[in-house]
């Protein structure tokens, strides 16, 4: 089962990848890298099956990382949005050279 | 038992990420999430990760999903119904690159050796046992990874500085 | 028991210390007049004081080694060690004693020429400057602090010829003169430069004490230093090729012509030459080129002075015709008789230049008062001075006779040793050139009477021209313009007899004065080793003039003929009436070649100075713009262009950055798993 649970984790993430490759949304962004996160954590979790409770040591830890990231993205979008009535990341485009 | 109730809750959580990238609209999506990381807390029951599980519910899916929420309430989102998918190209793209990773994670991880059972399991139900599903996972944290464990106390310290000052209108 | 020198740091501090005084006072309160007028001459004055106690000290002293004093180490740069150091012997107090006591008169007589000038404090920082440097010049101990000199004094000059910069002219007149010099600086930095190579060392002493050992009679090393070294001396001393300065000079304010420009800047070239006189009695063919380019000035510049009406411009080719002379001495190998037709030239140059200036001064104060446009230095426009101005008509007669060589005036003496020193040393492999440069000088001699009468005739005889209701205003200049006048005029009498051969003292009425070979023996020291050069290597010396006739016979024949020329110019010029400058008719054939300078102003314009332009215009338009530019411009071009390429792979999108990520994550999970 925890073999299984790994391949689980694969899937998710790649079905984040793809989410934010093609999404245009920036909280739908945030939403798929918050999706490869919780695969990275089930592949902890499942892990932790042949290494030990330091596994779910960890992802206590991703799990902090992800708060102050949402908390972080989610202002700087209102920011943006703010500035640009859009969350759309296709009109964040101050970088382009 | 169990490993039916594990597949249900795989193609369950599976579901809710296709879900949650093909979505229309960001509260249909979060919701497909928030289905997705109710799914991964069960699988986590079954992996005998309990602590864990409900932290899974009460931080992500209670906690920061509802911060998303917030803020697609807050800025007002979902009237508009243009889909904000890129080009075929780039699901194509998108496809590719994804398939091409799973690919490979999924080939590191049927490489021989690259999962060597040190008896994990069994530790864990020892732990269990003695100190309970709190205390198992409480004993290393604050004993091994003290440090690691205040650090993140201020990086969320900061990080709730940086989001009260970007959020607010003026500084 | 070695000589000390009494201050010797005083000498140079104070005229510095009025250069700041009165440099201030020209920025804060210009229009204080007294400060300068008191610091200006008091601080040159009291230099001039110092020296005179240095002087008398040593002339007591029994044994009088060159006293070099090292204040610090300047320039210590591997094995080239140099100090800031300061050397007191015979030479130097003698070039000191010059600047000083010239100066402080030249100083005096400021305080009346530039009276009305705004410019007073200035005036006097500038020209307090320069007896710095000329002191720093003619006091250094070697090589390096003698060229600070040297550059400091031709940046005075430069300040003083453009003193009264607002005229565009004048402006011009300093620009070319630190143009011409820096030509000749170059000489001079090369043959330090040669001398550090092949001598290691820039000091004097140890310079001409090595050079003997180091260098055969006539070798091409010394020779081609002692080149590059007079290349040096004729842009300071105005020589053929480079005099072409001088005369425009006579820009800045009279006084300035006298101090710079007659007395002391100009002769810095001699005293250089006759400074490193081992150096020079080591190369032959230099000191014949030296001499031979000397007489070629002498004469050269005496037939433009033939016809020159500005009363300056006269004045300055005289100066140039007479620095020629001192190059004769020098390079004749008679550096002591040089060095005293350096001195007589002062008192008696300044002396000419002063009485000028006094002229100037009369005729602008005339013109002025009735507002008259006439140009207050053309001699056309003067005549009968005498009766206005007798001290001046009376000093400058003086001057006059002693630069025309009339006996006993100090003239005679030193031009007369000069010309028969260039005859005694007509022997060796050069005598043929010898003799002609003793012709040359002779002839320039009688030019020399010619002109100056000229002058004095144009300037105080005959009518006066300048208006009935100019005359009125035409009075002699005040004491403190007269006294240096007379001063001078002393010191152009008897200035001579310090250095009276006794061949002279021998002759019947000549030998009035008795023989005093002082200087001679006073700078015997430093030109001793010389001295055993030449009579080495070039043998016994002709005790003849070249067509025949011992020294005492050809000191009655020059001074006969100057008397004669004197005579007969005065009694030919006496018979002409002039024409005020506007209405004199233009001077046609020969004169007029003489008046335009032998066109060679307009010759180095056409041979130098066009096809510089016109080279500097070509580097212009093409190698700098073009090229460099281009190179320059291309490379910034080249990296914008890379940039640009670059900025295409910045498309702003997010998605391409995350896709830019994953890309990076396939490699490297392609490197763990593959």
């Amino acid at each position: 089962m925890a073999d299984q649970s790994l391949f689980l984790a694969v899937i998710l993430f790649a079905i984040g990848t793809v989410g934010v490759l093609v999404r245009r949304n920036a909280i739908i962004l945030f939403m798929c890298i918050e999706l490869m996160l919780n695969a990275v954590n089930l592949a902890f979790v499942a892990f932790s099956r042949s290494v030990g409770i330091e596994g779910q040591v960890f992802v206590f830890f991703v799990m902090t990382v992800a708060a102050a990231e949402a908390a972080v993205g989610l202002a700087i979008i209102i920011s943006i949005f703010r500035h640009l009535e859009s969350v759309d990341v296709k009109d964040f485009n101050l970088l382009r050279g | 038992m169990t490993t039916l109730l594990w597949y249900i809750f795989a193609a369950l959580a599976i579901g809710g990420g296709v879900g949650m990238v093909m979505g229309r609209q960001p509260v249909a999506s979060l919701l497909s999430l928030v289905l997705t990381f109710f799914s991964l807390a069960a699988i986590y029951i079954l992996l005998e990760a309990h602590f864990i599980a409900a932290v899974q519910i009460i931080v992500y899916a209670g906690a920061i999903m509802v911060l998303f929420l917030f803020v697609i309430m807050l800025l007002n989102l979902g009237h508009d119904y243009r889909a904000d998918l890129r080009g075929l190209a780039w699901i194509v793209v998108g496809s590719v690159s994804a398939g091409v990773i799973g690919y490979m994670l999924s080939r590191a991880l049927t490489t021989e050796g690259a999962i060597v059972d040190q008896g994990g399991a069994e530790m864990i139900d020892a732990a269990l046992r003695n100190h309970n599903a709190v205390g198992a996972i409480a004993l290393p944290m604050f004993r091994d990874y003290v440090v690691p464990f205040e650090l993140t106390a201020v990086l969320l310290l900061v990080a709730m500085v940086g989001a009260v000052l970007l959020a607010k209108r003026r500084v | 028991m070695s000589f000390e020198p009494t201050l010797l740091w005083a000498i140079l501090l104070l005229p510095l210390t009025g250069f700041v005084v009165n440099g201030l006072t020209a920025f804060l309160a210009p229009e204080r007049k007294q400060i300068p007028t008191l610091v200006g001459p008091g601080v040159v004055a009291a230099a001039f004081v110092i020296a005179l106690v240095n002087f008398f000290r040593m002339s007591g002293a029994e044994h009088l080694d060159p006293v070099i004093v090292s204040y610090w180490s300047w320039m210590p740069v591997g094995s080239l060690q140099i100090d800031a150091a300061l050397q007191l012997d015979q030479l130097s107090i003698l070039m000191t004693l010059i600047i000083t006591g010239v100066g402080s008169l030249i100083h005096i007589f400021s305080i009346g020429y530039m009276k009305a000038d705004p410019g007073y404090p200035r005036y006097f920082a500038y020209l307090n400057l320069f007896v710095f440097f000329m002191l720093v010049l003619v006091l250094g101990a070697n090589f390096p602090v003698m060229f600070v000199g040297w550059e400091g004094v031709g940046l005075c000059s430069y300040l003083l010829i453009g003193f009264w910069f607002k005229d565009r002219e004048k402006a011009d007149a300093g620009k070319k003169a630190f143009i011409v010099n820096r030509i000749g600086d170059f000489g001079f930095l090369v043959a330090m430069f040669l001398i550090f190579t092949n001598l290691g060392s820039l000091d004097f002493r140890d310079v001409f004490a090595a050079a003997p050992e180091m260098f055969t009679y006539g070798a091409p090393v010394v020779t081609a230093i002692t080149l590059f070294l007079f290349l040096g001396a004729t842009g300071k001393s105005a020589q053929i090729p480079l005099y072409v300065w001088l005369p425009d000079a006579m820009a800045g304010p009279t006084p300035v012509s006298a101090l710079i420009h007659a007395a002391t800047m100009v002769t810095a070239g001699v005293y250089m030459v006759a400074r490193a006189n081992v150096l020079f009695a080591l190369a032959p063919l230099s000191s014949t080129v030296v001499a031979f380019v000397g007489a070629l000035t002498a004469l050269f510049a005496a037939t433009i002075g033939l016809a020159q009406n500005d009363i300056k411009k006269v004045l300055a080719y005289s100066t140039v015709s007479q620095l020629g002379y001192m190059f004769i001495g020098v390079g004749v190998g008679a550096y002591a008789a040089g060095v005293f037709h350096l001195m007589t030239h002062a008192f008696f140059k300044a002396l000419l230049f002063l009485g000028a200036g006094a002229v100037i001064h009369a005729m602008h104060e005339a013109f002025h008062a009735t507002h008259k446009d006439w140009d207050p230095q053309d001699m056309r426009n003067m005549g009968g001075l005498r009766r206005f101005m007798p001290i001046t008509w009376i000093t400058m007669w003086v001057a006059t006779l002693a630069i025309a060589g009339i006996w006993p005036f100090a003239g005679f003496f030193s031009k007369d040793e000069i010309i028969w020193q260039a005859a005694v040393h007509a022997v060796g492999p050069y005598a043929g050139w010898a003799k002609l440069i003793w012709f040359m000088a002779l002839a320039a001699a009688i030019l020399t009477a010619v002109y100056m009468t000229r002058l004095m005739i144009l300037t105080f005889h005959g009518e006066n021209r300048s208006g009935k209701e100019e005359a009125k205003h035409l009075h002699e200049v005040p004491p403190v313009m007269w006294v240096p006048l007379a001063v001078l005029a002393v010191l152009s009498v008897v200035g001579g007899w310090v250095n009276v051969p006794h061949e002279i003292a021998d002759l019947p009425v000549l030998g009035w004065i008795p023989t005093s070979e002082w200087l001679h023996h006073w700078l015997e020291p430093l030109t001793h080793t010389a001295d055993a050069i030449i009579a080495g290597n070039l043998g016994e010396l002709s005790d003849t003039a070249p067509v025949g006739g011992g020294a005492g016979a050809w000191a009655v024949i020059s001074f006969v003929l100057a008397a004669v020329v004197i005579a007969l110019t005065a009694r030919t010029l006496l018979g002409r009436s002039y024409r005020p400058a506007h209405e004199a008719a233009p001077a046609t054939g020969f004169l007029r070649v003489l008046q335009n300078k032998w066109y060679v102003d307009e010759i180095y314009d056409a041979i130098v100075v066009r096809p510089v332009i016109a080279t500097s215009r070509f580097l212009w338009r093409y190698v700098d713009q073009l090229i460099i530019d281009g190179l320059v411009n291309g490379a910034a071009h080249l990296a914008r262009g890379f940039g640009a390429i670059g900025s295409r792979l910045q498309t702003g999108q997010l998605n391409t950055y995350a896709f830019a990520v994953i890309i990076g994550v396939i490699l490297l999970l392609g490197f763990v798993v593959l």
